[in-house]
């Protein structure tokens, strides 16, 4: 291990889409001394295996691949110089931002950090985590796994696939099979509605006549070394089993599209403060985590929908860990953490969960989910008691992610302000 | 000819394999699966047991208690994985402390050391999670929990090391006399021994029914244990179980059992050598030797049943849930012995819990009559090597330590599964021990690779990369467990055709 | 007069408009539904000459890094062709170097589109 310990302005951890976003915001900032670690041995993380379009069109105007997207991020962080290191695993993060990684390279280092952003993305909820009955074969993946099989490695998966859970990579990963010369027999999803994009449900299924079971799941795995067959069940309102409505599919592979977590076993480690519903940190309006000086953003603080707002949360993130890295003074103080955002009817939750009106920006984005689907809707939001926005959306569903602004100057106007409140309304 | 041929290389027959080394003779172990620990051995509750449940002068009892005894002393020479942490056998009614009474008595005459009944303030000082109801507890401290798959390996390790031979997916379908012995049919090779052991786990039965095939007379007066030519039955018990996260590993801190009472028996809370927390299992006897399903049923009872004796276990941190069958056999006691009337073919059979913890006395008990039968005299002194080399165990490395290993070996410092920790280099270590891991499974056996939270999710195209260039391999003969698990099924596109539209309309390409 | 009603999901953006297209004779006489100019013209497009950009991987050889590379088709394309496009890349393998745009195949399956690498190999 080295003697001196490496010292960087920005540490960031994860070389994906929000690290990339985040690093060229710290450094736009002013922040210049910053490091990216990727564990990886390229840059773009899991947008390097999303060959499919449909990224940038808020932020390029223009529909990209995933690889292209992260394209535009990586030149630039090269035409800004920012370092980066790969194949570089961090592995404890200190509460006083003391960053230990391991790597072929390096072995084991320690570099201490003026300001860390966490942007590890998130991981796939495994099929074991459904408890679904059944043998454990060959052939069951997430449906990330198998993407990456696919689309980096060239090797299919299995030939008559079944997916459960429609989210957006297993209906992504529907039309990757079916043009691979795969045949997918259905997509069976528990929820009475789709957890993925219109248009991908339009793209995916529509396109090549795939049928989508709605409130339906996967009740049993046969086939001891290799997947054989799956049967799936219709579900009531609570999402158990309808006795009597099992039909069985003959199959070799099932494919899981059934939920992604934020990253989060470093930041636990860190001792960050979690939300039981992201479970990714809490955050503050500076995206602050409860350690000070330790920043999140992008899926690791929850999972987003489209990687554009990844880029445009990385980006509020990068910045606020270089003023953070910069401010020498304003180093390790108590995180005041502002007044409370609280998620309640329908919003299931809000990032940021604190706002302090001294520190926000002129506006500060809060970005959510909702509960369930809604037609015709208000989302409102309530400064103590008092409505001061009420805007109606046509549908809202719990795949797509939902924002509301708020004006530093309405908050300041209201001394004593005690709680923020998001909610949806009928009226 | 060999002197020995084992019939099975799960953790009974890698015990006796590994014990049966000590002597001068020449050993094989053959296995229907692709490696060791594929049956019983690799599901199973992954506890060392005190040795009080079994009832006293029996096989069961005698081998539990020496098996626990000598669980601990072989972790320490074959470098596997076991943790001394106790069990509580947790009383939750007052109306059942004469059974709680019972269960210290049999284990005191079993010669279990340090038993002792607790009250429920000493309980929830030792585990405070325990259930509101809990009045009191039989805590032993010898109990423990063990690595199933670090043992078994280790077993099968150092017996390979000291001179014995493994034959993998070789399933044995017929034992025959031949001049001088006897001769195993094992896949498409005729193997012939001085001696069989049947180490068949949920198949002894039908081996034992075959051995019984070839007993005579038997002859007064031996030495060496027999067991009765008569038909063995063994039924398939079906054990189904939760594995929760390691956020939920220390829920409890000890093995947690439930006492048994009229309301039937509860499910066990664990914590395992891998840092996470083990619940189950349910006992249902099944027709199948095959049926290591999972069900509905099976799982929802190891949800209602954990409650009894542990409040708020966290199931919603469940990443696995698995069955394993027990080789149950009516009489419920080991069948351990040489075949009355067929001197050289010995059964090892029956097995169920607590043969986990019994496996090192099952070995040295088998070998011994192995011996025994056939004069074996032991090794001259330093030919026999009883130590095993560990695996690289980074949850458990100091920074330092790691730092070290990577300058001797940068690939230990490119982590492969980044939820258990483990390097490539572990991996490929893995890989080129004897007996070799060569399937996915094997490897998450020997390395704990894909065990952890993500099941895989990440590391399995990039081990299967290792093995392909490790082995000289082509993606999809990699396998998840052995021929018939392979994990991918061809390339890109290799299945496209010709859309017909444009082949009827001739349209150019 | 033949009077056609088309119900369709918009895919221009997240929102996923429900569009109804109303059709006589073949000839699209309204688009309802939709927020946005994006959405008229998605539905008169998708009834009467749906495309689609075709999306997938070839192999590479002589890259260092990549096993395969991703491609597109530069533009969409018409969505019956889409299987052509696909059967048309199956023995096609690229070269490395490769650059995001470099030709991979030119006019695939006589549809007048290039498909271009879209990631550097």
């Amino acid at each position: 291990m080295s003697k001196v310990m490496e010292h960087h302005g920005v540490v960031i951890v994860g070389g994906g889409p929000a690290g990339l976003a985040a690093a060229i915001a710290a450094y736009e900032a002013g922040q210049h001394d910053v490091l990216v670690l990727e564990r990886d041995v390229q840059l773009g993380g899991i947008l390097n295996q999303c060959i499919h379009n449909g990224f940038g069109l808020h932020t390029f105007k223009e529909e990209l691949t995933g690889p292209e997207y992260a394209a535009r991020f990586i030149q630039k962080a090269q035409e800004l110089d920012i370092a980066c290191r790969l194949g570089t695993m961090v592995l404890d993060i200190s509460p006083e931002r003391v960053v230990t990684t391991v790597s072929a390279a390096d072995g084991i280092r320690t570099i201490a950090a003026d300001a860390v952003v966490l942007a590890m993305g998130c991981r796939e909820r495994p099929r074991g985590a459904l408890a679904t009955p059944g043998y454990r074969p060959a052939g069951v993946y997430s449906a990330g796994t198998a993407q990456r099989l696919v689309n980096i490695e060239g090797q299919m998966p299995g030939r008559e696939v079944v997916i459960l859970g429609s989210g957006d990579i297993g209906l992504i990963m529907a039309r990757r099979m079916t043009l691979e010369g795969a045949h997918v027999v259905c997509v069976a999803e528990v929820m009475p509605y789709s957890g993925g994009l219109k248009r991908n449900i339009v793209q995916c299924l529509d396109d090549f006549g795939i049928p989508l079971l709605l409130s339906h799941t996967v009740v049993d795995v046969e086939g001891k070394d290799r997947v054989e067959a799956v049967s799936i069940a219709e579900v009531d309102e609570r999402m158990r089993p309808i006795p009597g409505t099992e039909v069985r599919y003959p199959c070799d592979t099932l494919m899981l599209s059934v939920g992604l977590l934020p990253e989060n076993e470093l930041s636990r480690a860190a001792g960050v403060e979690l939300s039981p519903v992201t479970r990714g940190p809490i955050v503050d309006q500076s995206l602050q985590t409860s350690i000070p000086g330790v920043f999140a953003c992008g899926n690791v603080l929850h999972v987003h929908d489209l990687v554009d707002f990844v880029s445009q949360e990385a980006a509020e993130a990068g910045a606020q860990a270089a003023h953070f890295s910069m401010a020498k003074d304003a180093q390790d103080g108590a995180a005041e953490r502002g007044v409370p955002v609280v998620a309640t009817d329908g919003v299931r939750y809000t990032v940021p969960s604190f706002v302090d009106p001294q520190k926000m920006a002129d506006k500060l984005t809060v970005r959510f989910r909702v509960a369930n689907e809604y037609c015709d809707r208000y989302v409102s939001v309530y400064y103590d008691d008092e409505r001061v926005q009420h805007r109606k959306k046509r549908v809202m569903a719990p795949g797509e992610m939902e924002q509301v602004v708020l004006k530093r100057e309405d908050l300041l106007a209201r001394e004593g302000l005690a709680q923020i409140t998001v909610k949806l309304e009928e009226e | 000819m060999y002197d020995v041929v084992i019939v099975g290389a799960g953790v009974s027959g890698c015990a006796i394999a590994r014990e049966l080394a000590r002597y001068d003779c020449s050993v094989c172990v053959v296995e229907r699966e692709e490696d060791v620990c594929c049956g019983t051995s690799k599901a199973n509750s992954a506890i060392v047991h005190a040795g009080f449940d079994a009832d006293p002068g029996s096989l069961m009892a005698k081998l539990n208690v020496e098996g626990n005894r000598l669980m601990y002393e072989w972790a320490k020479e074959l470098n596997f994985a076991v943790l001394p942490i106790g069990s509580l056998v947790v009383c939750v009614s007052e109306a059942d402390m004469a059974g709680l009474e019972m269960l210290y008595k049999r284990g005191v005459m079993n010669g279990v050391p340090d038993l002792r009944i607790i009250d429920r303030k000493e309980l929830l000082e030792l585990e405070p999670n325990v259930s509101d109801t809990a009045v009191a507890a039989l805590w032993a401290p010898t109990g423990g929990i063990v690595d199933p798959f670090g043992l078994t390996v280790a077993l099968a390790e150092n017996a390979a090391a000291n001179g014995v031979e493994f034959r993998f997916n070789a399933p044995v379908s017929d034992v025959r006399r031949i001049d001088g012995g006897f001769e195993v049919v094992a896949g498409d090779e005729r193997i012939a021994a001085r001696a069989v052991v049947n180490a068949a786990g949920v198949y002894a039965d039908e081996l034992h029914n075959c051995f019984a095939g070839l007993a005579g007379a038997p002859d007064a007066g031996q030495d060496i244990p027999t067991v009765s030519a008569e038909p063995l039955r063994i039924v398939p018990r079906k054990g189904e179980y939760y594995l929760l996260d390691t956020t939920a590993g220390q829920h409890v801190r000890h093995t947690v059992f439930m006492l048994p009472t009229s309301m039937g028996k509860g499910v066990l809370v664990s914590p395992t050598v891998h840092g996470n927390l083990i619940v189950g299992p349910t006992a249902k006897d099944v027709e199948s030797k095959e049926a290591t399903n999972t069900t509905a049923q099976g799982l929802a009872e190891v949800v209602s049943k954990c409650s009894l004796t542990v409040k708020d276990v966290p199931l919603r941190e469940v990443i696995t849930t698995f069955a394993g069958l027990r080789a149950h056999q009516e009489k419920h006691d080991f069948v351990i012995g040489e075949m009355e009337g067929a001197p050289g073919l010995f059964d090892c059979a029956a097995i169920e819990s607590p043969g986990l913890t019994s496996a090192p006395a099952i070995g040295v008990m088998v070998s011994g009559m192995v011996a025994r039968r056939l004069q074996l005299s032991h090794k001259p002194e330093g030919a026999f090597d009883p130590t095993r080399p560990g695996v690289v165990n980074l949850m458990a490395t100091s920074f330092d330590e790691w730092d070290q290993l990577c300058r001797e070996n940068p690939q230990y410092g490119n982590i492969i599964c980044r939820c258990c920790r483990v390097s490539e280099a572990q991996i490929v270590d893995a890989i080129h021990r004897k007996p070799q891991a060569t399937s996915l499974d094997a490897i998450k056996r020997r390395t704990s690779a894909t065990m952890g939270r993500c099941q895989g999710g990440f590391c399995t195209p990039k081990i299967m990369e290792i093995i392909e260039r490790e082995l000289g391999v082509s993606a999809d003969q990699i396998t998840k467990r052995g021929p018939g698990s392979e994990l991918v099924v061809g390339t890109n596109k290799d299945r496209i055709t010709q859309p017909a539209a444009s082949l009827k309309g001739g349209e150019e390409l | 007069m033949a009077t056609e009603i088309r119900e369709l999901i918009c895919i221009n953006c997240p929102m996923g408009c429900p569009l109804t297209v109303t059709l006589e004779d073949g000839e699209v006489v309204s688009v309802t539904g939709n927020t946005c100019p994006r959405g008229d013209a998605y539905g008169r497009k998708e009834v009467t000459n749906p495309r689609r950009i075709v999306t997938t991987t070839v192999p590479v050889v002589g890259s260092k890094t990549e096993h395969m590379v991703s491609v597109k088709t530069k533009t969409d394309i018409p969505k019956d062709k889409i299987f052509d496009v696909v059967f048309a890349l199956k023995e096609v393998k690229a070269q490395a170097p490769l650059e995001i745009g470099d030709v991979v195949l030119a006019n695939v399956a006589g549809t007048g589109v290039d498909v271009i690498a879209t990631k550097r190999a």
